[in-house]
């Protein structure tokens, strides 16, 4: 029971699609606050536009509406759903935006709606820039010498004044969205002219530089009786400069004496207190080096990555407790969830070190400039708890799953020593890497840190890392040599390959020497008390205490590792419900996972939770002292699939579809076997190794073919060619990783790309639905808009679908989930691809059908047949409702990257639409999007030649809306031949004004930009993209997709209201 | 060189020598704090103690000597998981080991100071040996580990000299039971003069100075053991001098007035210690060190009233005393090392001083 009363029914607002600077942390966040709001028996609404998540389950809260964050929507909520209480710090930045902007409507008030946790004016006071300074000020908490500037003027007058570098920060934007660090005025104005523009209010804080000095965060807890407490502090190895985001970060703090720790504890204390705040709060310091001066650098009045972060490094549930704050508890009333004898204002103590790294997006953009600054970039991140700095820096670089092992993985030896420090001047993910390099070349240590101002004490930890890559390398492996590399986690694999040894050497040498894994306990206390929470991690060189469990029959469940552009929070959904489901079937279960941002990390979501590398090894170590009955990999995407061979060779069974069956849906001449012996057609292709067997294989089927290698998840690596110079290009490009399976070149057909989600139990199929893509082939799905029920396709081809489905997971003895991704072209259905596995589809598909897949899907591995549980097999009722899955991008995020669209996945998120009406299920997808028109009610089109015809029918229909249609000389000329009254805008280097000076003029609501087929070499296309983008203009670079905007614009044009679903209430019909 | 921890039950923890290689036997007792190792091996009331670090990295930042609360360690060993090769720190000035040295503390790194601690939360305190020896029969050892009590350690500990610290506030007499620098240095920054005396001064020469309040200090050791001190801390409560006690001197006080104490499992010591104000129902975060309690059931309510409880286990952590200016601490509000939120009391004190003035 809350202890406020007349809270009963309380709105939670999530943060939307998956963005940079905005990811699964507030799944994990939400989900668990409304848990805990549930466990009081208050009633739960939630609002998030994001399907993928597992907030917006109907198990998770009373209604759920996958709507737009928007104030429109929420409105609509608000008034069927009558809450009493609206919780709007969980859902990120974008939720307290969203909270704020309707509080200032006065619409609350009306309504008799309150906000709980904290208020309007504590939210003010911590995000609005001045009111936040003149707080600091008022008790004498430093801030760096700053000033709120409107306009460019008034900020470089200000710069002038307190000198050169000036750090920008534009107010209201997440991931410190268009900031950045001006060294001189011309690179103030580009920054400060766009960080003007991105900020809802208009505002950008032009700071001192205090670039270099230690970057300290505390996470701090109020309740509304004012006791106060710090769940844990955090030191960024990379020094101020770096978005934190961005940063490799520690727990606790390593460098900082008690006096600095609590100066800055005190600190964070009397800020929250000050700020009345009642929850969880971040505040971030700049701590000098040199002496005990600091400044906050800035406060988020709400749970965040960084919380997330904090509560998996210590086992302290912050958004669970800050629930139940907000309901009026305080903190010495609130159990310890790990420890069920202390209490929430029980500071955690660790006995461990934890290590963060971001997981960079640079493998999928290449073109994008790998510099880090205090715009985040990360898609996600990694977490490693070890017992010393080396073994948890080494467990999460191989976390990453980037390539990356140990600290030779990126190779830096051609560069000469000048090169090398000029190098480490550049601030990027590959700067430990480049001191590695540095200290291997016996650089002193005193002079990188000049360079880099990273700690010495860090650099030092470096060293002794790169000491022991020489000690393997130079002596005989001695027990003691080797029991010292396994304290500081040198894998197996990097033994071997320094000491000349092979890996199964190395590891029958641990065997001899019994040198294996212990298991350790996060249990918030270091040691103190007794917990009960199995939340583990592992360490060389120390006693074991993880537990011998029950009787019962043990599953492993395998997680996806980090968020990354193609593998997102859908993958975690899939592992959660799945463990939920063996747990409801007896099961003890055990998750593996490394990504603190998610919900399967959390320590009651599983029986067990190993906190540790998703790679052989360390999945070997957990094996062996588990002995599961079974693992399951299908939920996991292509992470836990790639450890099915390994885990065979354990011994241990895969539960659900053989690994002999992936294999055989992966391996281009088996499947093609299936496919000939099931009737199937596919589109032509080969396989092949090398650019010359590539271009033979593009000949014999002529161009455009697509090129990808095998074994990925999102396309990495997919280009459509159209020449032989895209070929080349595109070969290089793929090998430049060793590629182990053959690359495949497919004849390139452009049809209606259809995709389906299917259970099977080896005998029957359940087909939930099937969707298809409003873009043709060739764009990634991911990166698609999604429509469910199919809306354009005819009986026949549905039947064929549904035919070759069953035909496919019956030859593939499917036992679980299987996704199948086919083209329409020309009356006839062919299969792209088959993936026996979870997708990314699976949690959009469930919420809009009512049917639980994952469960089902989990059902159907333990043994239960489809018909048992209640469903009649083939394919399912369509729905009455259009669901429409919106990729997302966070192309802002990424200077350089090019933003159009192809087969290679570049959306970071997604959002959906939902509605009985398909132009209002688009529009929600649209503005749920972020794609808010009209603004300016001008657009620019420029249209590739074989393109134009078909463009003219768009921009005719703009035009009737009232858009003023600005287009390139030749689209120009095709519209105007068809009596649109385009204006024609000169190309790039032409006289003035171009098309760019007319994107900078910020008067356009939306660029249409179909490139060629191919690799762009024209600039022109691609600068118009960036600017477009860089700029905050809304750009598309599909046909297809620029038909379905018009679509929901001249919907949205016809009529006023918005209706909103509320999916809890969809069953299976 | 090769070092081993060998614990009463036997339990035998093999790790590498620091500081001094002679061999010692102590109390084995272990601290969470994750910072401040400096100011846990310079407070005196770990006197006749060996202390476990359960932060495995120790040494990251140094010695920097102002940090000291006291002149030198006090430890009779330290025990850790890993020591820093290199301290960062701009205030640094030495290394830990060269501290460990130079003060001649036995210790003993590469622990699993975790299993260790897991020994000392379930089978409660006990003692051990940290030696460079190795001995194949315990049988030899045991016994006289076993043999070992903390005992004379207040003494040990105390000044010898009084010492005044010029103030132009209330004046303060500082009974030194082994306490940590920043009682008093709290005390004068708030502009008090103190005054800090030997702990066996008597009670009459305190008096008789006519102070405007008598502070009496944390210190390490068996509270019963003190019977002298007792009887002359009964005394100045007969006495109307505000009195305000920290730890050891608030156990000795409710041993002076009719309460008992007892020997707690594994005690408190740390720097997370919630522990709420009865009066206002407000939770502070204490630093603490402490391995026995006052026992709340043994209290006259007459005399005294709990002030303070822990949050987690209940047990007492403060105490006001009736128609007395009299409260005293089991926590720590000098902090040093830990967390600074009930600092306060030392201002509640100059209060109660300037309140009777």
């Amino acid at each position: 029971m809350p202890k406020i009363d007349g809270i009963k029914k309380v709105l939670v607002i999530g943060s939307g699609p998956i963005i940079i600077g905005q990811a699964a942390e507030f799944d994990y966040a939400g989900t668990q606050a409304c848990r805990s709001l549930h466990e009081e028996g208050v009633e739960v609404v939630l609002i998030n536009s994001n399907p993928a998540t597992i907030m917006t389950d109907k198990e998770i809260a009373d209604e759920v509406y996958i709507e737009p964050l928007t104030v429109e929507a929420l409105k609509e909520v608000i008034i069927k759903e009558k809450p009493d209480s609206i919780l709007p710090t969980l859902g990120g930045q974008a939720g307290l935006n969203l909270a704020m902007e309707i509080a200032e409507t006065g619409f609350l008030e009306e309504h008799g709606v309150k906000l709980i946790g904290t208020t309007a004016l504590t939210i003010k006071k911590a995000e609005d820039r001045l009111m936040f300074k003149e707080t600091m000020e008022k008790i004498g908490e430093p801030c760096a010498a700053s000033l709120v500037v409107n306009d460019v003027p008034t900020g470089e007058a200000f710069a002038a004044k307190i000198g050169y570098p000036v750090v920008l920060r534009p107010a209201y934007t997440l991931g410190g969205s268009g900031g950045g660090i001006a060294h001189n005025v011309m690179e103030l104005r580009e920054i400060l002219e766009n960080g003007l523009r991105l900020s809802r209010v208009g505002e950008v804080l032009v700071e001192r530089c205090i670039a270099g000095w230690k970057e300290i965060e505390y996470e701090v807890m109020r309740d509304s009786n004012g006791n106060c407490i710090t769940v844990c502090n955090m030191e960024n190895i990379d020094p101020v400069g770096v978005h934190t985001g961005d940063s490799i970060v520690v727990a606790p703090s390593q460098t900082l004496s008690d006096k600095e720790y609590q100066m800055l504890r005190t600190s964070a204390l009397n800020i929250i207190d000050e700020l009345g705040i009642t929850g969880g709060c971040n505040v971030q310091y700049a701590l000098n080096p040199d002496s005990f001066e600091y400044c906050v650098i800035e406060v988020n009045p709400r749970v965040s990555r960084s919380s997330a972060l904090a509560s998996k490094a210590t086992g302290y549930p912050i958004a669970k407790v800050a629930a139940k704050i907000a309901l009026g508890y305080t903190l010495d009333e609130i159990k310890n969830a790990i420890t069920h004898k202390t209490y929430a204002s029980f500071e955690p103590a660790l006995d461990y070190c934890v290590v963060k790294i971001p997981r960079l997006p640079f493998d999928k953009f290449i073109s994008a400039k790998r510099t880090l600054t205090t715009q985040m970039k990360a898609t996600g991140e990694v977490m490693a708890i070890a017992n010393n700095f080396e073994a948890g820096l080494m467990k999460a670089i191989r976390s990453l799953e980037q390539h990356v092992d140990s600290l030779l993985s990126y190779d830096f030896t051609s560069l000469t020593d000048e090169e090398l420090l000029e190098e480490l001047a550049v601030v990027d993910d590959c700067r430990i890497w480049k001191i590695a390099e540095g200290l291997r070349r016996h650089i002193a240590p005193a002079k990188m840190h000049e360079i880099t101002k990273i700690d010495l004490w860090f650099i030092d930890k470096l060293k002794l890392i790169v000491e022991m890559e020489t000690s393997l390398k130079n002596k005989p492996l001695t027990k003691e040599l080797l029991a010292e590399a396994k304290r500081m986690d040198f894998p197996d694999s990097v033994i071997a390959q320094l000491s000349g040894k092979t890996e199964e050497e190395v590891k029958g040498l641990r065997n001899e020497y019994d040198i294996h894994a212990a298991f350790k306990m996060v249990d918030t206390c270091a040691a103190e008390f007794e917990a009960s929470t199995p939340y583990y991690y592992s360490v060389y060189g120390s006693f074991n205490e993880a537990l011998e469990t029950s009787d019962r029959k043990k599953v492993l469940v395998l997680g996806s590792g980090p968020i990354r552009i193609g593998q997102g929070i859908e993958f975690d959904f899939c592992s959660v419900h799945s463990t939920w489901a063996f747990e409801k079937q007896g099961y003890e279960t055990i998750i593996i996972n490394n990504n603190p941002e998610t919900v399967s990390t959390d320590f009651d979501i599983a029986d067990k939770l190993y906190f540790e590398p998703l790679t052989e090894e360390d999945v070997e170590e957990i094996v062996n002292f588990e002995k599961p009955d079974g693992a399951v990999v299908q939920f996991g995407g292509q992470t836990a699939i790639k450890l099915t061979q390994a885990l065979m060779k354990m011994g241990v069974p895969i539960l659900g579809t053989k690994a002999e069956d992936v294999d055989a849906a992966e391996d281009r001449e088996l499947f093609d076997k299936i496919l000939e012996d099931c009737e199937i057609p596919r589109a032509k292709g080969q396989t092949v190794f090398t650019v010359d067997e590539a271009l033979a294989a593009a000949h014999e089927l002529g161009y455009p073919v697509l090129v990808r290698p095998s074994y990925v998840l999102g396309g990495q690596g997919m280009q459509i060619a159209v020449s032989d110079e895209d070929i080349v290009e595109f070969m290089n490009i793929i090998n430049r990783i060793k590629q182990d399976h053959p690359i495949l070149v497919d004849k390139y057909l452009m049809g209606k790309e259809i995709e389906v989600d299917a259970v099977c139990d080896g005998d029957d199929i359940l087909i939930p639905g099937i969707m298809e893509h409003i873009e043709r082939a060739g764009i990634h799905s991911g990166d698609s808009i999604s429509v469910y029920p199919a809306k354009s396709i005819s009986q026949k081809i549905e039947d064929m679908i549904v035919d070759y489905t069953i035909k496919l997971a019956r030859s593939l003895h499917v036992k679980g989930l299987i996704n199948i991704q086919f083209i329409a072209y020309e009356g006839q259905v062919y299969v792209i691809e088959v993936n026996p596995r979870s997708s990314r589809t699976v949690p959009y598909i469930s919420k809009v059908t009512g049917i639980p897949i994952v469960d089902l899907a989990t059902k159907v591995i333990t043994g239960s047949k489809i018909r048992d549980l209640g469903y009649e097999p083939g394919l399912q009722k369509k729905s009455e409702y259009y669901a429409i899955k919106m990729p997302v991008f966070s192309f802002e995020k990424i200077r350089g990257a090019d933003i159009s669209l192809g087969p290679e996945m570049k959306s970071t998120g997604e959002c959906l639409g939902i509605s009985k009406n398909f132009d209002e299920a688009l529009y929600k997808a649209f503005i749920g999007s972020g794609i808010r028109l009209p603004k300016h009610k001008q657009i620019i089109m420029t249209v590739a030649d074989r393109e134009k015809e078909a463009s003219v029918d768009i921009a005719r229909r703009f035009e009737a809306l009232g858009y003023k249609v600005y287009a390139s000389r030749g689209t120009a000329k095709v519209y105007r031949d068809h009596g649109i009254n385009a204006i024609q805008v000169n190309k790039i280097g032409q006289e003035a004004p171009t098309l760019l000076d007319l994107i900078l003029e910020h008067k356009i609501d939306l660029v249409i930009d179909i490139p060629a087929n191919g690799i762009e070499h024209a600039r022109d296309g691609f600068l118009i993209r960036r600017y477009a983008i860089e700029t905050g203009v809304h750009c598309l670079t599909s046909l297809d997709t620029a038909h379905a905007l018009i679509s929901s614009l001249e919907h949205a044009f016809n009529s006023s209201q918005l209706s909103v679903v509320d999916i809890a209430k969809i069953d299976k019909r | 060189m090769k070092a081993y921890l060998i614990l009463e039950d036997g339990t035998v923890f093999n790790g590498t020598s620091i500081g001094s290689t002679r061999e010692v036997i102590s109390e084995i007792v272990f601290n969470t704090s994750m910072t401040g190792y400096l100011e846990i091996l310079t407070d005196p009331s770990y006197a006749g103690q060996a202390v476990t670090m359960t932060y495995p990295l120790i040494g990251n930042y140094g010695i920097c000597y102002k940090d000291c609360e006291s002149k030198k360690a006090w430890p009779d060993g330290y025990i850790v998981r890993e020591l820093s090769r290199i301290p960062s720190n701009f205030r640094s000035e030495d290394t830990i080991v060269k501290f460990l040295e130079d003060n001649d503390i036995p210790g003993i790194s590469g622990v699993d100071t975790r299993a260790l601690t897991k020994i000392l939360r379930e089978k409660g305190t006990m003692n051990g040996m940290i030696t460079t020896k190795e001995y194949d029969n315990l049988d030899e050892v045991l016994p006289k580990i076993k043999e070992y009590t903390v005992s004379g350690v207040v003494k040990k500990v105390s000044c010898t000299e009084k010492e005044v610290l010029k103030g132009d506030g209330p004046k303060v007499a500082l009974l030194d039971f082994g306490a940590k620098r920043n009682i008093a240095n709290s005390l004068n920054k708030r502009g008090c003069e103190v005054t800090i005396y030997p702990c066996d001064t008597k009670a009459e020469d305190i008096i008789a100075t006519n102070p405007d309040g008598i502070m009496l200090s944390n210190g390490p050791g068996d509270p019963k053991e003190c019977t002298e001190i007792i009887k002359e801390i009964k005394k100045l409560y007969d006495t109307e001098i505000p009195i305000f006690a920290i730890c050891l001197g608030h156990q000795l006080m409710a041993l002076a007035t009719g309460a008992d104490t007892h020997k707690m499992k594994y005690g408190h010591r740390g720097a997370n210690h919630p522990v709420k104000d009865l009066s206002t129902s407000k939770v502070y975060i204490s630093s603490q060190n402490h391995g026995y309690v006052v026992d709340e059931s043994t209290l006259n309510p007459e005399v005294a009233e709990p002030a303070f409880i822990n949050v987690n286990d209940g047990t007492n952590e403060g105490l006001a005393y009736k128609n007395k200016k009299i409260f005293t601490v089991q926590f720590h509000p000098e902090a040093c090392a830990g967390p600074q939120d009930t600092a306060f009391l030392f201002d509640r004190f100059i209060d109660m001083m300037k309140e009777d003035a």
